[in-house]
């Protein structure tokens, strides 16, 4: 009797100890999941708290609406629209590449292409993201660039245009992959339906699986503008250091990205204007890009519900 | 009903329009593989380009020697030994931390608010641009914790890039196990953390390793975040060696050190007017290409082969 009454609080004891390690190693998991949440809160608050200094000598509104961005003159001057014209402006030039040339692709290898095809195509799509971006800005200065001068002799060396499409193309493979996500998300019914009706399979793309992919569709192309805003090395090679309020394309200027990286590669002086400066873009840089990340999402999300 | 003349037309009218169609059809079709074909020749031409202008410097003295003033002579001795210790510092944090992210999101973690709110966060954190990162650990690493422009803040620096990506492919691979595999292990007695360690985590390791090979990959060829930090351009130096001769044999000194990665030094040869350093840097871009290209492709091969032969 006695002894099984020992047998029963060894392994109770046994079973403390397991809880206890079990609690241990729960406690130490969701430690590491709280670090997502730490360095959200951790960019917010030193992007908040570097550039408040910044806001107090320069009013936001100055900030916002001033159209000359002279940090390293004589008379400074702090106004973002000269940055974000530039973010835009290449931003703008990619997409007129990315978007037509990524729907096209995206469609063929959805609606189009054989299987084969597919599993070829779609692998290199995916190592064509993992491009470093250094690369592509040494394409757009030197092989783009000189390429674009051939057909138009005054474009200079730096210009948004060069960068704008090597950026679309970059953005290209981003585009196709999620697009062509979307659409093979769409039921097979759906396209047996229309091709029982008697439409080509061109018509069936245009007129069923595209409209049903619709904000899949849209989400990749918000996805992809929010890279476009947030790209660096390739406008920091390719369009200039400069800032420039023009939207241009075959004049050089500086992005707010690329701004972040001519102070940086100078020397910073902690706590200098000029170093809090670059918080206070990346809080415009910051918001941009959130805002867009979570359109993109919502409008991606609102779509998977559907089917 | 008899046929008349208005039937024919009618029928001629059909007729032409499903040639139209026919014809827009295969008119797509043509315009879809031109502009892949477009896009392969342009990616290949820009990349074989790269290696072409490279390839005078592709020897060894090239990875054995220094920077240096004079185009011929100068190497990425410091920048590839730069990269190596930035990445084993990032691989050093950005896996454990990640992995163990992942298995609480997929395995432990309750449906709730703190769940949502995490996953949110890792959503949206894979959509910062990565230049942010660089102002974060500029203004945290650099100057709150006082690591100052080091190897170490380097590798942390990038280990925050990599983190979302390690997490997502970690939940992927975990969500694609059968509950039964869990099932019997906790039918035999075994605790939650032993089913997750024993049996869950072994499945999904193609997964992650997966997750972890394209994350490496990133952080090899990440410039922007690397700059913002303030990496030093032209160094003609090594940081001090991980090995010593005297025990313990291992030293952390060069965790201290300044340092180049490859990308940075790319990107300060592209900035130089001289043609000589732009073959420098053609042949830098071709060893980060080749690279990354390879970690890719080799992940891009392993998750095909988990998905082809794993049948539950």
């Amino acid at each position: 009797m006695s002894k099984t009454k020992s047998t029963v609080s060894k392994a109770l004891a046994k079973n403390i100890r397991r809880n206890f390690v079990e609690r241990l190693i729960e406690w130490a998991l969701m430690l590491s999941g709280l670090i997502a949440i730490l360095i959200t809160f951790g960019i917010v608050f030193i992007l908040v708290t570097e550039s408040i200094p910044f806001f107090e000598a320069v009013s936001i509104k100055e900030f916002l609406t001033s159209t000359i961005w002279t940090p390293n003159f004589e008379i400074k001057n702090y106004g973002i629209l000269p940055l974000v014209a530039g973010t835009v402006t290449i931003t703008g030039i990619a997409l007129l590449v990315a978007i037509p040339l990524g729907t096209i692709t995206a469609v063929y290898l959805s609606e189009f292409a054989s299987h084969r095809l597919r599993e070829t195509v779609k692998p290199i799509l995916e190592l064509l993201v993992g491009v470093p971006t250094v690369v592509f800005g040494y394409f757009a200065l030197l092989l783009v660039t000189p390429l674009l001068q051939k057909i138009y002799p005054d474009l200079p060396t730096f210009n948004m245009l060069g960068p704008g499409i090597v950026m679309g193309i970059m953005i290209v493979p981003y585009i196709a992959s999620v697009a062509e996500d979307a659409m093979r998300a769409v039921p097979m019914a759906m396209r047996e339906g229309s091709y029982a009706m008697g439409a080509t399979r061109f018509q069936t793309a245009k007129t069923v699986v595209m409209p049903a992919a619709l904000s899949g569709i849209i989400a990749a192309y918000i996805l992809a503008i929010s890279r476009g805003i947030g790209e660096t090395m390739i406008v920091a090679i390719a369009a200039g250091q400069q800032p420039n309020f023009t939207f241009n394309p075959v004049e050089s200027a500086a992005t707010i990205t690329a701004y972040i990286v001519s102070v940086a590669l100078g020397d910073l002086e902690h706590g200098g204007i000029g170093y809090q400066s670059i918080f206070a873009a990346g809080i415009v840089l910051f918001i941009m890009t959130l805002s867009l990340n979570i359109l993109g999402q919502w409008t991606r999300k609102k779509f998977t519900e559907r089917y | 009903m008899a046929i008349n003349d208005q039937n024919i037309k009618d029928l001629n009218a059909i007729r032409k329009l499903i040639k139209q169609h026919k014809k827009n059809d295969s008119i797509f079709a043509g315009v879809g593989l031109f502009v892949i074909a477009t896009l392969a020749v342009a990616l290949l031409v820009l990349f074989l380009d790269l290696v072409i202008d490279g390839y005078p410097k592709m020897n060894l003295d090239f990875f054995s020697n220094f920077p240096s003033r004079k185009a011929e002579g100068a190497g990425i001795l410091s920048a590839w030994v730069g990269s190596s210790l930035v990445l084993i510092v990032t691989f050093f944090v950005a896996v454990p931390m990640g992995v163990t992210a992942g298995i609480y999101l997929e395995e432990y973690a309750k449906k709730g608010w703190f769940a949502d709110l995490i996953e949110i966060n890792v959503a949206n954190l894979a959509g910062v641009p990565s230049i942010i990162y660089g102002l974060l650990a500029l203004g945290l690493f650099v100057y709150e914790f006082g690591l100052g422009q080091s190897i170490l803040t380097a590798g942390l620096t990038l280990s925050l890039l990599m983190l979302p990506i390690v997490i997502v492919s970690t939940r992927e691979a975990i969500r694609a196990i059968p509950v039964h595999i869990r099932e019997a292990a906790y039918a035999v007695g075994a605790t939650k953390w032993q089913v997750t360690l024993h049996h869950v985590l072994q499945y999904a390791m193609g997964g992650v390793l997966t997750g972890i090979i394209i994350g490496m990959a990133r952080a090899i060829g990440e410039t922007a975040p690397v700059i913002t930090i303030g990496a030093l351009t032209f160094i003609a130096f090594l940081p001090p060696s991980p090995v010593t001769d005297v025990v313990p044999f291992i030293n952390f000194a060069w965790l201290d050190a300044g340092f180049t990665v490859l990308p940075i030094q790319m990107f300060n040869w592209i900035s130089r007017p001289e043609h000589a350093f732009h073959i420098n840097a053609a042949a830098t871009g071709a060893v980060i290409i080749i690279l990354t290209l390879l970690m890719n492709g080799i992940a891009i091969k392993l998750r095909y082969n988990i998905r082809k032969k794993i049948k539950w």
